[in-house]
């Protein structure tokens, strides 16, 4: 059997309402007023697609061995890197292994997720590998006061395909091609070019995804009144509902298409979709769920017995739960270039990345990995060749000790109105880990006023620096303070 | 068994230069107005110095790398220039130099120089120092200022003793209002305003819990001491003859960010003052320690530092800070110049500066801040931050006793 083994979402922790961007946009184009309920997820200034693919990946992989994956397949629109695989990224933030694995990014339409989810279960059918992870993540920029900038919402989920202790079997798969272009964003540029709305409802999402689950069901012979939830992406809400009603499934089969939680998360948003059902799924339950962009895919599949023994961490529902809301509109505009706001002198510093010190310290950079001395059992970070305590100090008796996953107190603190940051004052301080070992970190998510010493936190894999200049994004991992309340 | 650095080496010349925003000055102006003074106080000739030692710490926004700045603004007779970095105890490594070089019998004459130009670079505070952390730091360590560093200590501080941070914050302030108050009878400091504990209690916020008013002058400066042996020093008709008592370095090796360490105190001076009045003979400091120039970047370094230097129980600091024990008129008056907090910070040149307030105290030539009667005075400077640093201590006194 072959299938979902385990999945995981992440939805960043900032929320706006979208009575915050029609009370400062609607002056200017008053339509966006249409669709003003509900709230939007805002990733911080620090986090982008990748980063935010390893954290739905990590959720995912909650008592799964990320050592033992076969591959990383990664799909977004909003890659920071047109050449540098992406997906290479996740998988050394994941500690996951450098050899035996094949790793791929899968892009360029909104649909990327489900196409790699096929990938993956095709390649597992193969019995090339016995299991793939697939994440999918997008922080897409939308211009202020368009409609975009309503529907869109940052977000990524993770689904891990395998051959053991399936969750959900995979039931077989459906895609068609379209060159519909709805909307599209040519290289170099920061924005979709969309076309008329109602075109892209009645043509679009109203006649190609009913087309390609026609499609799936003539091919595998599957009855869709035996899906437990149809799962299909549309931020048009009232479009998501016509295309159920037009293919006579209940709303309570419908799976919700998240307008009003966090919006649209594009490449991420059908396994967002999807990760949300299966946290409520039942054994002998059938899902079938469809991915919209260029064309459709769709998938199904049938739960197990064994999603009784699998929650992710926290899961797409305590991302969601986990939730801040964000009123300001120009801090939001601001975490995504919009508007120029002035670092001062201090804030143009823009050291190159020595990129072979990266390749020498990338377990300890990407992955987060300090030594264990085995001689005297000291967790140390960073690693240096001798070991930290002084009644040891041997030379080279380490191995390799994963900080990523480990929990953590807070030791000391600041917040620096120096320092220059989009998002001041910059926290940072120094954690002591559960089990030993410290580190010296940025904080995120977290305000200032709220953080005390001892405070427990948790690892973050985080952008740490952009370089405009260059084009390269620089990333390592921060501590997120565990405010109470 | 080293016998130490104590009464080998005298200082027979200081100088230094007004602290400040010398807008109109270089580097080079700098170093040779400090000079001029040191000279003319040493009573010798320029070519008679045989080595020289030149502490900065920013050289990519100053003199540049080597010593040629120095050896062409001074114009020295070809003779040997050291320049020296380690962070804020630059300045006493280049003494260090000077004072270890002669006494080792390599030369009969050396000169220390410390110099930093702080204000051309366009924005307050010190220069970014992204390229100055190392290649792999610079992939990970997190996006710190200089006070933001040094703020941490007051959570760690407080949180260790048990205290409200704001109890720990009006102690803090205290040390900057009698440093103003000192720097206010100063003519060479930077800031020469008295302020009130309200005005740095609300001073606005730079790195939390720090103020403004809770973080020292970025200042343009330089200072210079040239050393010989006592025997010279007599020989060149000096009576009051100051000399070196202990001279001590520590550097961190990365136990406090990374293994054991409570976040309250420096490892660095806690050592480093141990081996100082060890090396200068000094029992209890409290009561024989006359004065002190301590590395006040930041108020909270001044309070820790008073317990590291174990003249203040752990923990009460703040009492004593309080009490005024360290105010002019207080037992042990420290920063009677204005510390870096008034007279101002140009980091090459603070360490000999510090060094020029205890050697003038030891002549009793410091006008209306002299110290009745001092014996020993000690400096000591605090480079990089609480959880990685360098440590410099310096002991002087009148030499023989």
């Amino acid at each position: 059997m072959i299938g979902i083994t385990a999945f995981g979402g992440y939805i960043p922790r900032y929320r706006m309402s979208r009575m915050t961007i029609i009370q400062n946009m609607a002056w200017y184009f008053p339509v966006i007023m249409a669709v003003a309920g509900g709230e939007k997820s805002v990733a911080n200034w620090d986090e982008d697609a990748v980063s935010m693919a390893v954290a739905a990946s990590y959720d995912c992989m909650t008592g799964k061995n990320r050592k033992a994956l076969e591959g990383v397949f990664f799909a977004s629109t909003t890659m920071p890197f047109a050449d540098r695989l992406n997906a290479g990224v996740i998988a050394a933030a994941l500690n996951a292994p450098e050899e035996g694995i094949a790793n791929a990014d899968f892009s360029a339409c909104l649909k990327a997720g489900t196409t790699a989810a096929i990938s993956a279960l095709e390649a597992i059918a193969s019995g090339e590998r016995s299991n793939v992870l697939v994440a999918a993540a997008d922080m897409r920029k939308a211009k202020m006061a368009t409609m975009a900038e309503m529907f869109i919402g940052d977000g990524a989920a993770a689904v891990l395909f395998g051959k053991d202790d399936v969750i959900a079997e995979f039931k077989g798969s459906y895609s068609l091609n379209a060159d519909f272009v709805d909307h599209y964003k040519g290289v170099g540029k920061d924005f979709d070019y969309q076309w008329e709305e109602r075109w892209v409802r009645d043509e679009g999402y109203g006649k190609i995804i009913p087309k390609a689950i026609a499609g799936y069901l003539k091919k595998t012979g599957a009855n869709l009144a035996d899906f437990a939830k149809v799962i299909y992406p549309c931020y048009f809400t009232g479009t998501h509902r016509g295309i159920a009603k037009q293919l006579g499934i209940d709303p309570s089969r419908l799976q919700d298409n998240m307008h009003n939680v966090c919006g649209d998360t594009g490449t991420a948003h059908p396994l967002l979709m999807l990760a949300s059902a299966l946290e409520q799924a039942k054994p002998g339950d059938r899902l079938l769920l469809a991915g919209f962009g260029q064309g459709c895919d769709v998938l199904g599949f049938e739960v197990t017995d064994k999603i009784k023994n699998f929650r992710p961490a926290r899961g797409a529902s305590g991302s969601l739960a986990a939730k801040v809301d964000l009123p300001n509109y120009q801090k939001y505009t601001k975490f995504r270039d919009l508007i120029t706001a002035d670092l001062g002198i201090r804030g143009e510093a823009n050291p190159n990345t020595s990129l072979t010190a990266l390749w020498r310290k990338r377990k300890m950079i990407l992955g987060f990995v300090g030594n264990k001395c085995t001689a005297c059992g000291t967790p140390q970070f960073p690693s240096l060749p001798m070991c930290v305590n002084p009644d040891c100090n041997e030379v080279g008796k380490f191995e390799d000790y994963e900080f990523a996953d480990k929990s953590g107190k807070i030791q000391m603190f600041t917040g620096d109105m120096l320092s220059p940051s989009v998002d001041p004052p910059a926290v940072y301080g120094l954690v002591e880990f559960d089990g030993g070992g410290k580190a010296f970190l940025d904080f995120t998510d977290c305000d200032l006023n709220q953080i005390k010493v001892s405070m427990p936190i948790q690892m973050s894999f985080r952008r740490r620096m952009k370089d405009q200049t260059r084009g390269f994004t620089g990333y390592f991992w921060k501590a997120v303070p565990k405010v109470q309340g | 068994m080293a016998s130490g650095i104590k009464d080998k080496v005298a200082i027979i010349g200081m100088g230094c230069t007004r602290f400040g925003e010398r807008w109109n000055d270089g580097p080079e102006e700098l170093m040779v107005e400090a000079f001029q003074e040191c000279v003319k106080d040493a009573g010798i000739d320029k070519n008679e110095i045989q080595a020289a030692w030149l502490g900065t710490c920013f050289d990519e926004v100053m003199v540049g790398k080597s010593a040629l700045s120095a050896s062409m603004a001074l114009r020295l007779p070809n003779i040997s220039v050291t320049r020296v970095e380690n962070f804020c105890a630059s300045g006493t490594e280049a003494f260090r130099g000077a004072v270890y070089a002669v006494a080792s019998g390599a030369c009969d004459i050396a000169l220390a120089i410390g110099v930093e130009k702080l204000k051309d670079i366009g924005y307050g505070g010190l220069p970014e120092f992204s390229t100055a952390i190392g290649t792999t730091n610079a992939l990970w360590f997190p996006n710190l200022t200089a006070p933001g560093g040094f703020a941490m200590l007051a959570s760690g501080y407080a949180a260790k003793y048990g205290l409200d941070i704001m109890d720990v914050k009006r102690a803090m302030a205290h040390v900057s209002v009698k440093s103003h108050a000192n720097g206010a009878r100063n003519a060479k400091a930077h800031l020469r305003k008295p302020v009130t504990d309200e005005q740095v209690m609300n001073s606005p916020m730079i790195a939390f819990p720090l103020g403004l008013f809770d973080c020292c002058g970025v200042s343009d400066g330089s200072a210079c001491a040239i050393v010989t042996t006592p025997e010279i020093a007599m020989s060149l008709g000096k009576k009051d003859i100051i000399s070196v008592k202990a001279l001590q370095l520590a550097l961190s090796n990365g136990t406090e960010i990374a293994y054991k360490w409570d976040g309250a105190h420096f490892t660095t001076t806690t050592k480093a003052s141990k081996a100082a009045y060890d090396e200068a003979g000094i029992k209890n400091p409290r009561e024989e320690i006359s004065m002190m120039e301590v590395h006040d970047c930041f108020s909270i370094t001044e309070l820790v530092t008073m317990e590291d230097l174990h003249i203040s129980e752990r923990g009460k600091a703040p009492k004593d800070i309080m009490d005024g024990f360290y105010d002019l008129d207080g037992k042990l008056p420290c920063q009677p110049d204005g510390g870096l907090k008034c007279f101002g910070h140009p980091i090459g040149a603070s360490g000999l500066r510090m060094l020029y307030e205890m050697y003038n105290q030891l002549l009793g030539r410091a006008g209306d801040r002299q110290i009745k009667d001092p014996k020993f005075g000690l400096t000591h400077n605090l480079g990089g931050f609480p959880m990685m640093n360098v440590c410099s201590i310096a002991i002087v006194g009148k030499y023989g006793t």
